[in-house]
Parts: structure tokens; C-alpha cells; sequence
């Protein structure tokens, strides 16, 4: 479903990843993992359209999609939730989640029931449709960022430290919300610095070390191998 | 009594002036994080319209809707040509762009038209009075008032319940993350523009009815007295610029009725002192809004 070739990524004269290829089939969860510094989210940005490969291509169910803008590739089925928890902080919790349904907002019918699906999904969010996001706690402003993500019905969602600076308990709950996710048929990319958890709830992972692929297999092999430890760990 | 009530209606109809005016430049400041320096010349245009349809035959009310039709068509030119090509690249250009679209905008005018004033086609209704609370008062700075009122409820309407005034809201905040849901960066923008352009258009009726006529630097002063409005109410804040035209206004109006004749020449150096005083008090303006660092 989607294959990223050997891509290059800047900003300015600073290279964040040197040469990063990987691939991804249809209903995968996949995790990338590596220490800070090392690409991962860079990596990311660039499969949402928000950093532009120097070299390199992306794919996405086979057709180039490195020159897209952001808004392109959210009609394409691409969904990305940032590492900075962005909520609109003086729209509520409601306008939060008709915003990430923008590009199918003639589609009442489908919009409505991923609404609530959603509030199924974090019920917490249910509770509070009126309330400003930006007076919301951390662990629920990561639950509302990615109900708002999937509110577009993506077919791949991108997620960045997802569990970043939140409670041990609250982890847990976001964990168990993306394999909810997972199994409802969406396919993820995952960056975790909580490397324990993430290879143990994903099929396959990729380590990167300086902007390169230091290693890839299944999860459980990765998870085997004590000498990758030192890399991800950090 | 009848001074109270005076002073009530000019602070308010200039408030409101002040208030729309200060609106437009914060709706695209909030966006794109920077000032549009051609806001002011969104009047002149009106004006100018105004005047070059004044020898029609056309009803009033259709040569003003044609006049701030076409400071909406202005606003959404700006974009097109000062902002949009620069825009990714550096702040610094749009700043010297949009100082340059001002100019090139003025010179038309200058070079076509006249640089002498021009007198616009007002209705009869702008110079009628009305005796309110005994105190004689200009139609027009009612009319100014009830405008305001109706296109502060339109826009709030337009920022609160559609989906587009919505994502203007969102990309005012994060500009980026609102383009990973799919709002596209072009519509917000370029709705921001045609906003800015509808209130411009409109704050131009009410501004030309008290002086009568358009010169080309007649934007100036409304440029000056919106970026001041929206400085003191705070620049991130729709609310906040509402704010700061209103206090503006009252600050004006006072030191009109209270300071002797001989000082009232210094009027505008009193007004800027006491907005110093402001600033050193709230450097962020009044009301704050919400925290946003990114430029786009």
C-alpha cells in the first residue's frame, strides 16, 4: 500500500534522514522506532505532505505521491496525528471533529456515523462536545487528536508519539484505543519512544539510527534482539 | 444630559468604524501572521468606485454594493498578488510586497483620476439629523452604528456556525495542522482576504459619509487607526481588535470634548501617549486569544 524508496529529507542545510525506505501492506500496524534525532518523525511528515523529500519517492497503492500538499493527501486516505497534540484550542471538542471530517463534509450520513463511532471509541470525548479543547487534559487532547484524524475515514493514519508526556495509566488506554483502531481495518504507521509496548501490539518495525534503516523484521524479532536495544532506547 | 448622549453616539458610531476596520486586518493577521499593508487602500478603491459611478443613474444602495464588491475584489487581489507568490518564501517580501501593492494602488489613482479630492455620491439620508435626548445628531453616525452592529453579527455568524468560518478560525491557530485535515491553505486565505474586504468595503460607506470625498491616500489613516485598534486589543484576538476600535474611539472622543482648543492640535499625541500607557500595562493587547507560534 505504501512504499517509501530511498528518500532524503532537510530542512535547510540539515539532513533528518539520510536514506529511509520501507513498506507497508494493506491493515498492517507498523512501528518505527529509534532515538530522538534519528528521522522518525520526519519520516512521517513526509508521508503527510508536510516536508518535501530532496530525493527519493513515496508511494502510496502505487502512484507517486512526493509532490502532494497536505490537504491532497487527506482526500488520498492519508491521516496524520502530530506529536504536538495540535487541538484547536478555542473551538470545542464538536467543531474539533467536524473539522477533520472538511473533505467529506457533504457526506452528513457517513460523517455522522464515524461521529459515533468515535464517541464510541472514546467515550470521554462523548461528554464533552461543548467544552474548548484547549481546556481539555493532555490524555483527552490525545484521544480528541485522533478521533479528529480518523474523522476524514483515512485508510492510512499516521501516528507520532501518540503516548508523549502522558499518564502510565492513560498509555495504556491509547494503546488499546490503536489496537481498537487496527482492528477496525485502518492501516498504521506508529513512532513510539515506548518501544516495550509498541513492538508488542505491531506486526513489524523498522529501527532508524541518523536518518537510516538500522534495522527491520517482525516486531517479535526486534524485540528479541538485544543488540538493537541501544539504538532505540537511545 | 444631551452632552452624555452626544458623546455616547460619537464614541460608539466611530467605535463601530474603528472596530469593522481593525477586524479585516486581524482576520488575515491571525492567519498568515502578518499585516497587510494595502488594508488601507481597500477604501480607496470603494471610494473611488463610488465616485466613477456617481455620475450614473443607479440607485444609491446599488453604486455602494458595487463599491464594496469591489473592495472585496481588491482584498482578493492582494492576495493573488502580493501575498500569494511570496507567501512560503520569505516574511520579508510579502511585508515589502504588500507596501508595494499600497503604493502601486495610490499611484493609480494618483496618475488616472486626480491627486485632488474627488467628491462621492452620498444619500440624502447621511446629512438628515434627528434630535435624540435633546441633543442634535447626525443620522449617519446612527446609521454607522446599526451597520456595525449588523455586520458584527454577520461576521460573528460567518466565524461561529459555517464550516469555513471554522477552518479560518483552526488555521489561525495551526495553520499546518489544519491543512492535515484537508482544509485547503488557498480557500482559507483567500476567504480571509474577501472578509477583510467586505468589512473594508463597508467601513468605507460610513468613512467617506464624514468626510464627503476620496483623495488617494485616504487609507492611511484608517490603516493607522486599525493596526493601533488591533495592537491595543491584542493582535491574536477577533474580540480583541472589537476592543481596541471601541476603547480607541473612546479615547479619541474624550480628549475631543475635554481638552481645550489650543491643546486639541496634540490630540493624537495624548491618544498614542495613552496607548504607550496601555502597552506597557498589556504588551500582548487586552485580550490575549489563543497561543500560536508558527508562522506559515
Amino acid at each position: 500500500m505504501l512504499e517509501i524508496e530511498g528518500i532524503e529529507l532537510r530542512y535547510g542545510a540539515v539532513k533528518a534522514v539520510r536514506d529511509v525506505s520501507l513498506r507497508m501492506e494493506q491493515g498492517e500496524l507498523v512501528t518505527l522506532l529509534g532515538a530522538n534525532g534519528a528521522g522518525k518523525s520526519s519520516t512521517l511528515k513526509s508521508i503527510a505532505g508536510v516536508l518535501k523529500p530532496a530525493r527519493g519517492t513515496i508511494r502510496l497503492d502505487g502512484q507517486d505521491i512526493s509532490g502532494l500538499s497536505p490537504e491532497q493527501l487527506v482526500r488520498r486516505g492519508v491521516a496524520m496525528v502530530p506529536e504536538t497534540r495540535d487541538v484547536f484550542p478555542d473551538l470545542t471538542v464538536e467543531e474539533n471533529l467536524q473539522l477533520g471530517a472538511f473533505c467529506r463534509r457533504r457526506d452528513t450520513r457517513g460523517v455522522a456515523a464515524s461521529r459515533e463511532r468515535m464517541f464510541d471509541l472514546f467515550p470521554l470525548l462523548a461528554e464533552r462536545t461543548r467544552q474548548p479543547a484547549g481546556t481539555l487534559s493532555g490524555g483527552q487532547q490525545q484521544q480528541l487528536v485522533i478521533a479528529r484524524a480518523m474523522m476524514s475515514d483515512p485508510r492510512l493514519l499516521l501516528l507520532d508519539e501518540p503516548s508523549l508526556g502522558l499518564a502510565p495509566v492513560i498509555v495504556d488506554r491509547i494503546f488499546e484505543m490503536i489496537v481498537e483502531l487496527r482492528q477496525s481495518g485502518v492501516t498504521i504507521l506508529l513512532v513510539e519512544q515506548n518501544a516495550t509496548k509498541a513492538l508488542k501490539i505491531s506486526d513489524r518495525s523498522y529501527v532508524l539510527s541518523l536518518g537510516r534503516v538500522a534495522a527491520s523484521g517482525t516486531s517479535d524479532d526486534i524485540a528479541a534482539r538485544s543488540d538493537l536495544k541501544s539504538i532505540y532506547l537511545g | 444630559m444631551a452632552v452624555y448622549v452626544q458623546f455616547l453616539i460619537d464614541v460608539l458610531s466611530l467605535g463601530s468604524l474603528y472596530a469593522l476596520m481593525a477586524l479585516g486586518l486581524v482576520i488575515v493577521y491571525g492567519i498568515l501572521k502578518l499585516v497587510n499593508f494595502a488594508y488601507g487602500e481597500l477604501i480607496m478603491v470603494a471610494g473611488y468606485s463610488l465616485f466613477l459611478l456617481g455620475g450614473t443613474p443607479l440607485p444609491w444602495l446599488v453604486m455602494a454594493a458595487i463599491a464594496v464588491l469591489m473592495a472585496i475584489g481588491a482584498g482578493i487581489a492582494t492576495e493573488y498578488a502580493a501575498f500569494r507568490p511570496v507567501r512560503s518564501k520569505s516574511v520579508t517580501a510579502v511585508l515589502i510586497t504588500s507596501f508595494a501593492f499600497s503604493t502601486l494602488l495610490q499611484n493609480a489613482a494618483l496618475l488616472f483620476i486626480s491627486p485632488r479630492a474627488r467628491t462621492v455620491p452620498l444619500p440624502d439620508i447621511f446629512s438628515d439629523t434627528v434630535v435624540l435626548g435633546g441633543a442634535t445628531i447626525p443620522l449617519r453616525n446612527i446609521l454607522t452604528i446599526v451597520a456595525a452592529a449588523i455586520m458584527l453579527a454577520i461576521f460573528s455568524f460567518i466565524m461561529k456556525k459555517t464550516v469555513l468560518g471554522l477552518a479560518m478560525r483552526a488555521a489561525a491557530t495551526k495553520f499546518t495542522m489544519a491543512r492535515m485535515l484537508g482544509i485547503p491553505a488557498n480557500l482559507v486565505i483567500t476567504s480571509a482576504f474577501a472578509l477583510s474586504g467586505l468589512l473594508a468595503g463597508v467601513v468605507s460607506l460610513f468613512w467617506l459619509g464624514r468626510i464627503g470625498s476620496v483623495v488617494p491616500g485616504i487609507g492611511l489613516e484608517p490603516l493607522l487607526v486599525a493596526f493601533i485598534a488591533t495592537v491595543i486589543g491584542g493582535m491574536r484576538s477577533l474580540q480583541g481588535a472589537v476592543v481596541g476600535g471601541f476603547l480607541l474611539a473612546l479615547i479619541v472622543t474624550t480628549f475631543n470634548y475635554s481638552l481645550p482648543p489650543e491643546l486639541l492640535k496634540f490630540r493624537d499625541a495624548f491618544t498614542f501617549s495613552l496607548v504607550i500607557l496601555i502597552l506597557l500595562w498589556r504588551p500582548d493587547g487586552l485580550i490575549k486569544g489563543p497561543a500560536t507560534g508558527q508562522r506559515t
